[in-house]
């Protein structure tokens, strides 16, 4: 037969990944799960995912204008701000749900076998619609400020992918910690709260850059931050022409955003055998 | 066929406890100076921890054979829980090996993954495929589990709004319509009203019908000899005795701590003033054996020891059966008798009284011409067992009905 299942302790299961596609249903399911369940018994409902990233860009905006955070010619700030705060509202979702994902299904983790990878993957997604939805208020922006987006909107995606492999690489990294060490609960918001003053939010990575008074290591340790490469690729894809990408510092980020994710894929797969028990 | 579907080799699961070693602080004051000296000198080696190897499950291998029900018995803490978990692949062993052929589906409790905010209608499909249902085998049923769990009208309802007998109908009638090869089923059945749970036990035994092998674990011996073949018994972590669920069950009842069947009887205030008092009495098996339950419908008996300290004319031992609200079932006497001072033993066999399953107080009593030389009413209790001695036709009547299961003659004619 060919469903023949062998347990051994430590065992490799070989075919993980086949299994991970076998449990595909399952995970769609669960995606599902959380998006039926996000705005269940909320008045205003899905309209949260345009307001949430709506706060946070007047926050994060007016703190850029108090400071007098350069922005280039051309370029009206709120759309500056916009193309950052988007895609840093869903990695902050993405990231902090995926920490919590295992924690939160821990009655499924014990009482059910899947490959465990799905729970913090279908939580993602949830977040990644939250995104999309929340995409409208950058068209409106737009419209608006009479700014059209050239050729280099079409590279959107490949950037909010490299988010995506981001939050999930931390977040799985996050999660498998989390079972055993509950402090993480306690590290992961503060992860978030400081992120969003040290990722070019409120600024942009063009005054970092360029800005003589910064020491060159300090430069260097900016560009260590992987989000740093995904808000300056949205903004060089939204704004167009008047946004150049200092290189090194761009691939530094992209290329430590996928060690991430490889880390993160690997100390998940190293603790996952020993969550039920440690859960 | 009579092939191993299910092939446990030395199967052996460790858990590492960690004992944080006792620190007596007598005041704050003591916590903080020792806080403080512990920033200075490095950390100091842990003693008073230690780290004891907890062996859930040691050495354990049998193979099941498709189409067994098997029954997976033993008390608290023997690893009845943890060997279902190894072989739903949700935790590892640590030493050893299983081979599984086939789709295994696990049923370790009732309505796993239900979300409190979704719909019944909602939660069939959450739940089906969370079990290894797909969408289109969830579909497919869709119709047989709701009209199983008897909610229709509220399928729509979210199930927070459910009554706990409802939350659980709709739960069971998922789990009951898969489809595995292998199913392993935990103590799921201990859930709902009596009607639904024979529902429940009826609709297992059509899923084992249909040639399924079913690993089943319960505390309900009733349920686990009415629904499985085999039996495999655990304790401590091994495996101590498999083959027919019958002979099985008769095990684990013998493993019983029999020093508990037997009461040692505290001396009276004054012993040698009175006529006697009674110094022990054992409740034991047909066999004569002490045993701390009777399995249900089987013979029992109890044996009195006391002694006399004088002559003791019509003398009368006596020995009343009494519920736990304080009915008399029974009450029965030895004959008088005059007797002499001396130790002796009564022995009341009960070779004819079939009571239902559950606790009852003994009540026994000495007396010299009608005058009582002692009386114990809440000492001894006798614990009739659901694990049954009835065979065959019998077996299926409800154990835990009425008061006496005795069985009335009944002719049955046809009129018409």
């Amino acid at each position: 037969m060919d469903n023949r299942i062998v347990i051994e302790p430590g065992s490799k299961s070989k075919n993980y990944w086949s299994d991970l596609w076998k449990y595909r249903g399952l995970f769609y399911f669960l995606a599902w799960r959380d998006v039926l369940v996000r705005y269940k018994q909320t008045s205003i409902g899905i309209a949260w995912s345009v307001l949430r990233p709506l706060l946070t860009l007047a926050v994060m905006w007016f703190i850029g204008w108090l400071f007098g955070a350069a922005v280039p010619a051309g370029v009206p700030r709120v759309l500056m701000v916009c193309a950052a705060t988007l895609p840093w509202q869903f990695f902050s979702g993405a990231f902090s749900e995926a920490s919590n994902s295992l924690v939160a299904n821990s009655n499924l983790l014990t009482k059910v076998y899947f490959p465990r990878l799905i729970i913090p993957a279908s939580t993602v997604i949830v977040c990644l619609i939250d995104f999309f939805v929340s995409f409208i208020i950058l068209i409106v922006l737009m419209a608006v400020c009479r700014f059209a987006p050239g050729w280099r909107i079409c590279f959107l995606p490949v950037f909010l992918f490299i988010a995506l492999v981001i939050a999930m690489g931390a977040g799985l990294l996050i999660a498998a910690l989390n079972v055993k060490y509950r402090d993480f609960k306690y590290i992961v918001p503060f992860i978030v709260q400081f992120g969003v003053y040290v990722s070019p939010v409120a600024f942009s990575s063009d005054y970092i850059y360029g800005h003589v008074g910064i020491p060159a290591s300090v430069k260097f340790i900016y560009s260590l931050n992987p989000m740093v490469g995904v808000i300056d690729g949205f903004r060089w894809c939204i704004l167009g022409n008047s946004i150049s990408i200092y290189r090194p510092g761009f691939i530094l980020s992209i290329g430590l955003s996928f060690f991430f994710l490889i880390l993160g894929i690997w100390y998940f797969r190293k603790m996952e055998k020993s969550f039920a028990d440690v859960i | 066929m009579s092939q191993a579907i299910i092939q446990v080799e030395r199967l052996g699961k460790e858990y590492i406890l960690n004992h944080k070693g006792a620190e007596s602080y007598t005041a704050l004051r003591d916590i903080i100076s020792s806080g403080v000296k512990s920033l200075f000198t490095k950390r100091r080696p842990q003693t008073n921890d230690t780290i004891e190897l907890f062996r859930a499950l040691q050495d354990v291998s049998f193979e099941i054979n498709a189409g067994d029900r098997v029954g997976i018995i033993g008390r608290n803490g023997a690893g009845k829980s943890t060997l279902l978990k190894i072989l739903s692949r949700i935790t590892e062993p640590t030493q050893g090996r299983i081979t599984i052929t086939g789709r295994v589906a696990s049923l370790l409790e009732v309505g796993t993954g239900f979300h409190p905010e979704l719909s019944g209608r909602e939660n069939i499909f959450l739940n089906g495929s969370i079990l290894g249902m797909n969408r289109s085998e969830i579909q497919a049923k869709f119709d047989e589990i709701v009209a199983f769990s008897e909610v229709e009208k509220f399928l729509d309802t979210p199930v927070k709004r459910y009554s706990s007998g409802m939350y659980v109908r709709l739960a069971f009638a998922v789990a009951a319509h898969l489809e595995p090869e292998i199913l392993i089923v935990d103590e799921v059945l201990a859930v709902g009203d009596a009607a639904f749970q024979k529902k429940c036990l009826g609709k297992m035994k059509d899923v084992a019908g249909q040639g399924r092998t079913i690993l089943f674990v319960s505390h309900n011996m009733e349920a686990v000899q009415k629904l499985c073949t085999k039996g495999i018994l655990l304790h401590q972590g091994k495996l101590i005795d498999q083959g027919p669920i019958d002979q099985v069950t008769q095990k684990y009842m013998e493993g019983g701590d029999t020093a508990l069947a037997v009461y040692q009887i505290p001396l009276p205030k004054n012993p040698d003033d009175g006529y006697g008092y009674v110094t022990r009495v054992q409740i034991e098996n047909e066999a004569g054996r002490p045993s701390t339950e009777i399995p249900v419908g089987a013979n029992w008996q109890v044996r009195v020891f006391y002694k006399l300290n004088k002559p003791a004319p019509h003398f009368v031992a006596g020995l009343g059966i009494v519920t736990l609200f304080d009915f008399a079932v029974r009450t029965s006497w030895s004959k008088p008798a005059d007797s002499r001072p001396g130790e002796y033993e009564a022995l009341f066999v009960n070779n004819d009284l079939m009571l239902v399953t559950g606790q009852y107080k003994l009540v026994i009593g000495l007396s010299t011409q009608g005058r009582v030389i002692q009386y114990l009413d809440s000492t001894v209790s006798l614990s009739i067992s659901e694990i049954t001695a009835l065979g065959g036709e019998e077996r299926i009547l409800n154990a835990s009905s009425g008061l006496i299961i005795n069985p009335m003659p009944v002719t049955i004619k046809n009129l018409k």
